[in-house]
């Protein structure tokens, strides 16, 4: 065991933790909008949109986050026709193209959680809202969808954890986030061990933390 | 399309390797799993609190930290581990331990702590009567484990281990960044030497797809043999 090297890791690998966290909080965020959109669309009856958001969520569910990154980073930039719009700005910068990745396939698993959430609603509370004389639309608004957050609360805790585990998959494209700055340390000191310890610790007190606010929530929401 | 020609003009066959090799590091990696749950699933259930807590620390570690950095302990660390070991037994020459190896095994630990999870909770979920009847019967505990336990388990945990398969076939695709030659680092290769990353990448996920695909399919059925009587 080398303690000194342990110590003095540290804060390097601490300051690439909020780089993690920078990536998992924007790409959650924009995610949660994705997969309400798409969970919506596969609430829809027509059967094209349904198709269509069913497939969005199938290849990105059935697909390895590893292939999405590297189709976006290295697969998109050959588009000649997108290097000459305002997109290029945004794809040639590694971090939003890890981050569009991210989102997009946080956002099939969130669709998942949020439909599932949608038809567990019991048809009773909407007829209750509809017998109140409340319009579809803010039946939708102020009563399916809050439901439908403190019903996929628990499954979207484990969403978010596993979303953190992704976001080391961005150091595959040269962003030195935790797991980036991890490699780094054990390439050049071929001390593995050591560094897993401190860096796996930080992943691990992310997780607690994690958990405990889901958990938190889960109790403030709950019904009784 | 004659970028996946077969022989030397195209890369079909390379890819076509490639795509066994996924599937065999997969298979292998999910034994190694089930090895690994054989042991912790026990654990876990036992009511000695040492073992409880040598085993719920293997699933929360595994479980909360990246796959990719586990994947780089075992990289970077193995061979390290191996030659201390023999350097124990007196031989001191460099060794190098295959990449198949280490990629199947880094991979067969995350694995195997999903497994103790999904087998820990069917057994759970098995109705305390039934442990009763197979006493009351008068098996052994070797006929009480495999007659009556674990076929029920299996209808139980099948469900959640497909999960479990989904969650590694898609795993391997980390240990391209060892160097192993599956789908994905053949890819990687193919993309560097044409420069059409945009085709390759694109056509490494529809293997994958349909990977996965054939897979429930096989699941599926396995479920139908499964819950029959139910």
């Amino acid at each position: 065991m080398d303690l000194e090297l342990m110590i003095n890791s540290f804060p390097k690998l601490l300051n690439a933790a909020v780089i993690t966290l920078k990536l998992l909080s924007v790409s959650l965020i924009i995610g949660l909008f994705i997969g309400l959109f798409f969970a919506i669309l596969r609430l829809n009856k027509n059967i094209f949109i349904n198709r269509f958001a069913y497939g969005y969520s199938y290849v990105f569910r059935g697909t390895p986050l590893l292939v999405q990154i590297f189709i976006i980073y290295f697969g998109l930039g050959q588009i000649e026709y997108l290097r000459s719009t305002v997109l290029w700005v945004i794809l040639k910068e590694p971090y939003w193209c890890a981050i569009i990745a991210f989102a997009l396939n946080t956002g099939a698993y969130t669709s998942e959680i949020l439909r599932s959430a949608f038809q567990t609603i019991k048809p009773g509370i909407i007829e209750a809202g509809k017998s109140l004389g409340i319009s579809n639309k803010v039946i939708f608004y102020k009563i399916q969808i809050p439901i439908a957050i403190r019903q996929s609360l628990p499954a979207y805790g484990n969403e978010i954890i596993l979303m953190m585990k992704g976001t080391s998959l961005a150091s595959t494209v040269t962003i030195m986030d935790l797991t980036g700055v991890a490699k780094y340390i054990i390439s050049t000191t071929f001390k593995p061990i050591e560094v897993f310890i401190v860096a796996g610790g930080i992943y691990l007190f992310m997780t607690f933390i994690i958990h405990n606010v889901i958990k938190f929530l889960e109790k403030k929401y709950s019904f009784n | 399309m004659e970028l996946l020609a077969f022989g030397d003009t195209g890369w079909g066959d390379e890819l076509f390797r490639a795509t066994l090799m996924t599937i065999a590091v997969s298979v292998t990696a999910m034994i190694t799993g089930f090895l690994f749950a054989l042991i912790f699933t026990p654990l876990k259930l036992s009511k000695n609190k040492f073992l409880n807590f040598i085993a719920n620390s293997y699933t929360t570690i595994i479980r909360g930290v990246p796959e990719l950095l586990v994947i780089y302990l075992f990289f970077f660390g193995g061979t390290g581990a191996v030659m201390f070991v023999a350097s124990i037994f007196g031989y001191n020459e460099y060794i190098e331990i295959n990449a198949f190896i280490t990629g199947a095994f880094a991979i067969g630990i995350i694995s195997g702590a999903y497994s103790t999870e999904v087998f820990r909770g069917a057994i759970q979920s098995i109705d305390k009567g039934q442990f009763e009847a197979a006493n009351v019967l008068g098996l052994n505990k070797f006929g009480k484990f495999f007659k009556i336990i674990l076929p029920q388990t299996l209808r139980l945990a099948i469900p959640n281990l497909s999960n479990v398969w989904q969650i590694t076939l898609k795993d391997t695709s980390l240990i391209s960044v060892t160097g192993l030659v599956e789908i994905m680092r053949q890819s990687y290769i193919a993309a560097g030497s044409t420069r059409d990353p945009l085709f390759f990448y694109s056509f490494a996920a529809v293997l994958y797809l349909l990977l996965t695909f054939v897979s429930m399919k096989l699941i599926n059925r396995l479920e139908v043999k499964y819950s029959r009587g139910y």
